[in-house]
């Protein structure tokens, strides 16, 4: 079981290395695992995104991919690319304290 | 007398077919199929046309001799389904009244979802293998290549058959090497996934095999458009990777009906239950095979696997008793690997694929996770089994779940 230090706490990761609880996260674990993932501080527009992911997820247990990102979530995506590089729905999804994205199979 | 309507007469739709014509009573039950094409196709072969290993006429079938006498088929394709008043009205123009729906209405590729990519050379220096067509044209166009830089190219995840990128690598790799010819030859793999599959050992395993036989992988790569001028593709971040041919595997999405009927997500497949596979929120309507957005492989095995499990489920509800049976998300995949050996994968839901073997633990004969000649002799047989005994829901000698005996956890 991996673990990270974050907030001040030790947390449990699951195996793709997302939080394994989601009752871990808070905002400040948001910036931290950011930071960690290359993206220094966390706008307004990072928050708009990482809220709607964390909406999704509530009601249909499971994140968004970048095609519904772009669709509901009102950034393009082009802009998804530029907040979060490489990958916005696991990138955004790790730093929502929320599991890999299943649709990637 | 009460109506059992199935849209979409694919690997999915036979089947239930065929499972439901023998149980339902006929003084009781009539059963519809309804699909646009004439041909059914075993698509697992399209792979091997490219490399002259198959021809495309020997995968194809008429569709209504692999379903019951008692069966009505309908060649249409569908408008829109209307699960309100519970009919379903055919482009034919046609309505059709249902008690329960089946919706297998499968997957497609859609290039022209990606900028750039169906523009000038479509079927020129960029192809497509997932359509006869693209597969026929792939094949002439091997066969007088002088060689440079292969790409082959995954738009977008979820695809259908997620191994059969790979296994086009691998396919391509020993073609090449048998022409003398794979010095000329450079390829490549672009994906939107971080490593060569969805699962992190079999992602491993698989990377190591590309890695050995000298295939080169970009991975992250979110596709945003094809420029032609300079024969790249450009990522979102505006990162490049050139190409002299482009094999793409191009945006998958569910059937436009899907869409018309709004019920269902982004790319058009159907929010569905992952244990009993009812379409969710909507009453007498349930969805099977890649139609689905189910977390599994779009694959003909899932469908299979599906199939015990829906028949079981729609037999309860028929009855006025809730589903009982739950899928697993199992899968069983060959993998061609190339020079006359292969791998197979088997995985669900929850555990992902591993070394071991398969079906008998310990035993096999096929191997998981790695090569055997053996696991080539089991992809060319299952073409075989798919239209003998697969598609006429007869049971076959493998589990419905998946099990663990056999398996090494890593």
């Amino acid at each position: 079981m991996q673990t990270a230090i974050l907030g001040g706490k030790t947390l449990t990761l699951d195996a793709d290395g997302n939080l394994a609880d989601r009752n871990d996260w808070n905002e400040e674990v948001a910036r931290e695992i950011a930071a960690l993932e290359g993206i220094p501080e966390l706008t307004p527009q990072h928050w708009a995104v990482l809220n709607f992911m964390r909406s999704v997820f509530d009601k249909e247990g499971d994140s968004p991919s970048i095609r519904r990102l772009t669709k509901e979530s009102g950034v393009d995506t082009k802009t998804l690319y530029q907040l979060f590089p490489k990958g916005p729905a696991k990138k955004a999804a790790r730093i929502a304290g929320l599991p890999k994205p299943k649709g990637c199979i | 007398m009460r109506h059992m309507l199935i849209l979409g007469g694919g690997t999915a739709g036979t089947i239930m077919a065929n499972k439901l014509a023998n149980a339902l009573d006929e003084r009781d039950w009539r059963i519809t199929v309804v699909d646009g094409k004439e041909e059914h196709y075993y698509q697992p072969g399209f792979l091997f046309v490219p490399f002259d290993i198959y021809r495309m006429r020997d995968l194809v079938r008429p569709r209504r001799q692999y379903l019951p006498g008692r069966i009505r088929f309908i060649l249409s394709s569908i408008d829109q389904i209307d699960p309100e008043k519970k009919k379903v009205v055919l482009a034919n123009g046609e309505a059709l009244r249902y008690d329960c729906l089946i919706v297998a209405t499968g997957a497609d590729i859609h290039p022209e979802q990606t900028e750039g990519l169906m523009d000038d050379e479509w079927g020129v220096s960029k192809f497509d293998f997932y359509t006869p067509r693209g597969a026929e044209r792939l094949g002439r166009f091997l066969k007088t290549w002088q060689g440079g830089k292969l790409v082959l190219s995954i738009a977008e995840m979820p695809i259908k058959c997620p191994v059969a990128p790979l296994e086009f690598l691998f396919l391509a790799d020993a073609y090449f090497t048998e022409r003398g010819m794979r010095g000329k030859v450079d390829i490549h793999l672009v994906t939107p996934l971080s490593g060569a599959f969805t699962k992190p050992t079999s992602s491993r395993v698989l990377g190591e095999f590309l890695e050995r036989k000298g295939i080169s992988v970009t991975s992250d790569f979110g596709l945003a458009r094809v420029d032609n001028e300079q024969k790249k593709l450009v990522a979102w971040d505006e990162t490049e990777v050139n190409y002299d041919l482009l094999v793409s595997i191009p945006t998958n999405m569910g059937d436009p009906a899907i869409a018309r009927s709004g019920i269902g997500n982004e790319l058009n497949f159907v929010p569905t239950n992952r244990k009993t596979l009812a379409a969710e929120g909507i009453e007498d309507v349930f969805v099977i095979g890649d139609a689905t957005n189910l977390p599994a492989s779009k694959a003909g095995s899932v469908a299979h696997f599906e199939s015990e499990i829906l028949f079981e489920n729609i037999m309860e509800h028929i009855e006025g008793r809730p589903p009982r049976a739950e899928f697993d998300g199992h899968a069983n995949c060959f993998i061609e690997s190339g020079f006359g050996k292969g791998m197979l994968i088997d995985f669900n839901y929850e555990t992902e694929p591993l070394p071991g073997a398969f079906p008998l633990p310990g035993v096999g004969p096929f191997k998981l996770l790695g090569e055997s000649a053996i696991n080539h002799y089991g992809k060319l047989m299952f073409r075989w089994v798919y239209w003998n005994l697969l598609l006429r829901g007869v049971e076959l000698p493998i589990a419905n779940e998946m099990l663990m005996a056999g398996k090494q956890v890593v």
